[in-house]
């Protein structure tokens, strides 16, 4: 508990996102005729703080991946702004924009597909020092096998390739790859979701003991809701495109204020057999962000909805604590 | 709900899988996936096959609806008994018979298991015309009767249509109405809910126990997540590299797991609640790397991540034994 309140008096931002929109046209036939927009990302807004880890969760569609794309510059926002450090992303060279990159990385979900296959450990991890050209020649011999280290593996491992090795040690390579540049900002996109249980724990464990050692800030996208309570500081629910609440994370499990977290955490099954199955709050799909619903966007399956929520969008309201809500009902 | 106790291996279980053996002979070697395996299914019970990546749990399923690929894999012996008869004896036609009338099964990925090119509804009325002798029209009729009553929204409309053009959600649903079609005493469902959003999944999962309950369905669920299972099932056969390592009702497995291995699955995961409570706590870490089941370790072939391995452990294998509280567990170090 003391260690939160020391970190939330020398709250320094990291990474500044005010009203990001991210609209994708839709390309029918040949003429590339626009057939509509999906509003993958519809004016989101937050700040991730040095040291701290923000976690955004939602389910499939609702535009978690494309803000952290977007967060990256590997996406160009359609509106908003993002700031690192307090410059201006969009009015950025080319050149500061590269140099940008290094304190800026990023974790995949599926480490096999992240990682090429042809090229050993060792090569893996001198390819951004490489492309960065940092660290004299003859000095990422040493860094590498340090890295290789930290995340838990040996130097004489970085012979080996990919195939070699198991799904959790591939993990590690890419979190190895994270760290090799040096970065302010870890961008973990699912980043435990394609192993097994047992070696979850294994990655977790290291992602939070790397993190208090290079004073790493966190950005991890996840629909998994049990893993984020336990890796983030404050949490951000999203819904098709919106932020609909952020809170820290003890308060939004334990007392969401959006009728979509509540839903959302009440659907997590919880492992304890003696627990009565809680009855699922919603029915139906999330629907397309191609045509998202008029108002806010979650109300054709909130439980709770009233008159006006079908016209009006809600917008984030600071509800004190660092808890913000976007909904008519608060 | 769900967690009734009943006593595991009733003089007559519906299915009996007694020691079944299930390798793939590959270029690389023989890969034991199913390594002597036995457990039963009482009527109307709810089972959860628990484990993670390549223990084995999938192949045990198709072994049952006898649909392992052969070659590579071969059911190399063993029996499974459902109602008595031995699955693995009677010809191809009449398991055919059996598949998907009396033993239904549901996977993962509804796109991949639905054929793309006809509608839902002629999907489900083949299991009719199939299994049934109905004529098309009825056949149709009890269809979108079964889309009905997987709470599919305008079942008419929906039967007319092919599964792209429905969601994950819906496609799921659409296969529970297929495999539960012609009312079998067995539903095998493979991580039915694995590729589902979560409030999807709570929707799916709820779905199924209330079919479970109007039909009477005796359910085998595959899972790796220990919240499902536990929310579900009333008994627990935890696998490991191809072999059950323990067994027992819900309850007692997650009050007292007795295998190592269960004890760091259950440890491993975080609990939502905890961290506010007491703060964050290391999460229990099971070393290493689930083996590959071409290069297993002799002896228990846990030992080598097991943090309570001893000398026995490297060198013989344990069977798997019965204890005085009504669990079953493999282990050199558990008290009978």
């Amino acid at each position: 508990m003391k260690d939160e309140k020391e970190k939330s008096l020398l709250k320094q931002p990291l990474v500044e996102v005010q009203d990001l929109k991210v609209h994708f046209p839709i390309r029918k036939g040949i003429l590339s005729r626009s057939g509509g927009m999906v509003f993958a990302v519809d004016g989101v807004s937050f700040t991730l703080n040095e040291g701290e880890t923000l976690g955004i969760v939602g389910e499939s569609g609702c535009g978690k991946t494309t803000t952290a794309l977007a967060v990256l510059d590997l996406i160009r926002p359609t509106a908003g702004k993002v700031f690192f450090e307090e410059s201006d992303m969009a009015r950025m060279s080319p050149s500061e924009l590269r140099k940008l990159r290094r304190e800026m990385q990023l974790i995949f979900q599926d480490p096999y597909s992240s990682l090429n296959p042809t090229m050993t450990l060792n090569q893996i991890l001198n390819e951004p020092m490489r492309i960065h050209r940092v660290y004299p020649r003859n000095e990422r011999a040493g860094r590498i096998a340090y890295l290789l280290e930290k995340v838990g593996l040996t130097p004489e491992q970085g012979r080996r390739f990919p195939h070699e090795l198991s799904g959790g040690q591939r993990q590690r390579v890419g979190i190895a790859r994270a760290l090799a540049l040096n970065p302010k900002l870890i961008i973990g996109d699912e980043p435990v979701s394609a192993l097994d249980v047992s070696i979850q724990a294994q990655i977790i464990n290291l992602l939070i003991e790397l993190q208090q050692e290079f004073r790493l800030s966190y950005l991890i996208i996840s629909h998994d809701l049990t893993v984020v309570e336990y890796i983030c500081d404050r949490i951000a629910v999203m819904y098709l495109g919106r932020m609909v609440e952020m809170a820290p994370y003890g308060d939004l499990y334990r007392d969401p204020k959006h009728p979509y977290s509540e839903a959302l955490i009440s659907a997590i099954p919880v492992a304890d057999p003696r627990l009565k199955r809680k009855t699922p709050m919603l029915r139906g799909d999330v629907p397309s962000p191609i045509r998202p619903p008029a108002g806010c966007h979650f109300h054709p399956r909130c439980p709770k909805r009233i008159s006006g929520c079908d016209v009006h969008s809600p917008q984030l309201k600071d509800i004190g604590g660092g808890h913000w809500v976007a909904c008519h009902l608060v | 709900m769900g967690n009734t106790l009943t006593i595991p291996d009733s003089p007559s279980p519906l299915l009996h899988l007694n020691r079944v053996k299930t390798y793939f002979y590959t270029v690389e070697g023989t890969a034991k996936a199913v390594d002597d395996v036995s457990f039963s299914l009482n009527k109307g019970e709810t089972i959860g096959l628990v484990g993670e990546s390549g223990c084995g749990k999938s192949v045990t399923a198709l072994s049952i609806m006898r649909l392992v690929k052969d070659p590579p894999g071969k059911i190399v012996s063993g029996a499974i008994l459902f109602n008595g008869t031995d699955l693995l004896q009677i010809s191809s036609g009449r398991m055919k018979s059996i598949r998907g009338k009396r033993i239904a099964m549901i996977f993962q990925e509804p796109m991949t298991s639905l054929n793309p090119v006809y509608t839902v509804g002629d999907q489900i009325s083949e299991m009719f015309v199939t299994h049934e002798n109905l004529g098309k029209k009825e056949s149709w009729e009890r269809a979108v009767g079964m889309i009905e009553k997987v709470q599919i929204p305008a079942p008419e409309k929906r039967a007319r249509e092919y599964p792209h053009q429905l969601s994950g959600g819906m496609r799921q649903r659409a296969m529970i109405a297929m495999a539960l079609a012609c009312k079998p005493e067995i539903l095998i469902a493979d991580e039915p809910t694995t590729a589902l959003d979560v409030t999807v999944q709570a929707q799916i999962i709820e779905l199924m126990l209330q079919l479970r309950e109007e039909f009477g369905t005796a359910i085998i669920l595959i899972s790796h997540d220990l919240g499902i299972i536990a929310e579900t099932v009333e008994r627990i056969v935890v696998m490991y590299a191809g072999k059950v390592v323990e067994e027992g009702p819900t309850l007692s497995v997650f009050d007292a797991p007795k295998h190592p291995y269960t004890k760091g699955l259950f440890k491993s995961r975080p609990k939502i609640g905890e961290r506010s409570e007491y703060g964050r706590r290391r999460l229990l870490e099971i070393q290493g790397a689930v083996p590959n089941l071409f290069q297993l370790p002799g002896g228990c072939p846990f030992h080598p991540r097991c943090v309570a391995a001893v000398e026995i452990c490297r060198g013989s294998a344990p069977e798997l034994i019965s204890t005085h509280d009504n669990q079953k567990v493999r282990c050199h170090l558990a008290n009978p």
